[in-house]
Order: C-alpha cells, then structure tokens, then sequence
C-alpha cells in the first residue's frame, strides 16, 4: 500500500513541477510543441529511474556506512553528470531522430534540478529500494504528465491574443500556476 | 574581455542582466523558497555565498583547467561550497535550514552559478569577476525579496513574520502556497518586460 501511495502521490499530490518546483527550465523550454514535450518527458523519466537506483546505492552502501554524508552533495552531482553523457551517447547511437528532436535539451538534464533533487528527497526520506525506484518512476511520470499537459495548452496559446509583455515566459508561468491549483485538488487523495 | 567599466560589470546584474527576470535563470528555487520573505533572504544569502567564493576560485586557476573537463571541475568547486554552506546552516540557524529542506544543497543545479562561471570567471580577471558575482547575487536577492514581499504580504498579511496588513484584511492563503508563486512570477516577468518596452521607446 505504502508503495502504490509514494506511486500516485509522485505523479499528482507532490508533482515535481507544480509541487517542489524542480525542473522549471525544461518545463517552459521544451514546451511549446507536444511531441518534443513528450520526448523531454520520456527522457527525464528515464534518467530519473536510472538515477534512483544509483543514489540510492551509493548513498547505502558507499556513503552511510562510511560516514561520509558530507559527500553526498558532490558525489550525486557527479554521478548524475556522468549518467546523462552516459544516456545522451546510448540515445545518439540508438536513435539520431530522437537526439535531433531533444537537441541541447538532453545536456541540460545534467543542471536539471528535478534529477538531482528527487536523489536528494530519496535520500531525506529515507526510502528503501523499492520505495526509491517507484518514486523515481513516478516522479518521471509526473514530469511528463506536467509538460505534456503544458504543451497542448501552448499549442492553444499561439492562437490567444496574450497581452503584449506576457508573451512568452509570463502566460506560460500564469498557465503553470492555474495548472497547480488544478493539481491541489489531488491533495486529499493521499492519508 | 568585457569592456564595460567596474561599476557597469555590478549594475547589469541589477537590470539590464537580471538572473531571474531577464534571463529566466534559477526559477526553481525562486519559486520554491518566496512563500516567506525570511526563507527567500536565506535562500539569496547562501546563493551569493557559492556564487562569490565560485567566482574567486575559477578565475584565480581558469588557466589551469583544461576545457574539456571545464564544466566537471566548475561543479565540484561549486559543489564544495554549497556544502560548506548546507552544513553552516545546519549548524547555526537550524530552523531555516528545515524550512528550505533540499533547496539549499539544490543550489548547486543553480543555473546562474554555472552560468556565470561559464560566461564569465573562466574568461576574466579574479577582481572583475568578483564585481560581476556581486552584481549578479545583488540582483538575484533583489528578485527574491520582491516575489517574496508580494507573496507573503497577500498570502499572510505579514513581513518577516512581522503583521502589515490591519484585521480587516484576509489573507488570500493561495499565494503562500505553490500556485501563488506561478501566478506571481508569471505577472512580475510581464510587468518587467513592460517597464523595459517603455524605457526603450522613450530612448
């Protein structure tokens, strides 16, 4: 039960986009076109769930029974720099199209704060392995479910008449923050 | 090379290169962290931190880092401040720490460090990038404390915990919680280009 809680809690209650903020830049950046959005989302997800498996190792069997815990910020960075070369190399050989379509997006998962804070809020809550991976799933999936959403509402947009100076960043950011009082309905879904 | 004089390379942050409003740089914890002005102050002081001491070390060895592991060596100079910065607040101002949770060690994602040191301190002397970082932290505490202002003065009726607002106001609640921040960031960023367009035309 706990399980399937931290699940649907991930992907609705506490999205990452419109609960903790982790993620922003993808989320306005690649959002203006569904599948590119859907793509980002995918390869987020991705990352995410390699990640989860990986901090929550390094995190139980390097850094805890070392006592080394003052590490963990420079250690998650630099595994998580190192698995999204990692990736972006995978997704080049395996599908140019795909790289086309994520272009200088897939790089920019490395300053991604959504990647290296679901490694950080893992590691607070003290999740177990199973626990971790589900959240890193869910998280990912959240992700997706957020820029997808933004992006059909984008698609829309480029038809409004937007008030000159909020062209842009500024009704993409007001479209986010109605999105998040859609969201806040969720919130008595979880105990 | 920048050409621009001393006192220019600490205003652009202010305005003209703002992190947050012109550049859309470090929404996340801009977002994250203003639901109370203490907590956006916080997060804006540890940020100037990491950015200053980021700055100083990168533009005193940038001719020692190859650039190929550029990017590898600017993220765990900064990691290592941001560090010292998580465990100084843990140390010392422990309610604050709890509050920000995970967006203090978060700053190292911080897209305006990495920026600046990429853009800036790996090409300049120590002391202009000292300027600069000044300039840019100045700025970003700057769009902190106003997004902050706004939404703990509407969400609370407070300022720094301090009531503002006379008993017949009530708090609209929303703006202290996630939505808020959209919302009012959306409408800042707006006004922000606005004010831009207008000192433009009058040039």
């Amino acid at each position: 039960m706990e399980v399937v809680a931290i699940f649907v809690s991930a992907i609705l209650v506490n999205n990452f986009v419109l609960y903790y903020f982790l993620g922003i830049c993808p989320f306005l950046g690649v959002s203006k076109k569904i599948d590119s959005a859907l793509s980002m989302g995918l390869a987020v997800t991705f990352v995410m769930t390699i990640t989860s498996v990986v901090s929550w190792a390094i995190n139980n069997w390097i850094l805890i029974p070392n006592e080394l815990d003052y590490l963990k910020i420079v250690s998650f960075i630099l595994v998580i720099a190192s698995l999204v070369q990692l990736v972006e190399m995978f997704i080049r050989k395996v599908s140019p199209p795909l790289y086309q379509a994520l272009g200088i997006y897939l790089p920019l998962i490395t300053t991604n704060c959504a990647i290296m804070g679901l490694a950080l809020l893992a590691a607070l809550r003290e999740y177990g392995f199973v626990e971790a991976v589900v959240f890193g799933v869910g998280s990912g999936l959240g992700f997706t479910l957020a820029i997808i959403l933004m992006a059909g509402i984008r698609e829309q947009l480029d038809l409004a008449d937007v008030p000159e100076p909020l062209k842009g960043a500024g009704i993409a950011l007001i479209v986010a923050g109605i999105m998040a009082l859609g969201f806040m309905a969720f919130i008595g879904m979880i105990r | 090379m920048s050409t621009r004089s001393i006192g220019q390379e600490f205003t652009k942050g202010l305005w003209d290169e703002n992190p947050v409003f012109r550049q859309l740089l470090g929404l996340c914890p801009t977002l994250a962290v203003t639901g109370w002005v203490i907590n956006g102050l916080a997060m804006g002081l540890a940020t100037t931190f990491v950015l200053i001491f980021s700055s100083l070390v990168i533009s005193s060895i940038k001719k020692l880092i190859p650039s190929q592991v550029r990017i590898a060596t600017f993220i765990v100079v900064i990691a290592s401040f941001v560090t010292i910065a998580d465990l100084f607040l843990k140390a010392f101002f422990y309610p604050i720490s709890e509050a920000l949770g995970p967006y203090v060690p978060l700053i190292v994602v911080n897209c305006i460090i990495l920026g600046r040191q990429e853009a800036f301190s790996s090409k300049n002397s120590v002391g202009r990038s000292f300027i600069d970082a000044l300039g840019m932290s100045s700025g970003f505490i700057l769009a902190l404390l106003v997004l902050s202002s706004i939404r703990e003065i509407l969400g609370a009726g407070t300022f720094f915990g301090y009531q503002v607002m006379g008993h017949w106001f009530k708090p609209w609640i929303i703006m202290i919680l996630p939505p808020g921040a959209f919302l009012a960031l959306g409408i800042l960023l707006g006004m922000a280009l606005h004010i831009e367009s207008k000192t433009k035309s009058r040039k």
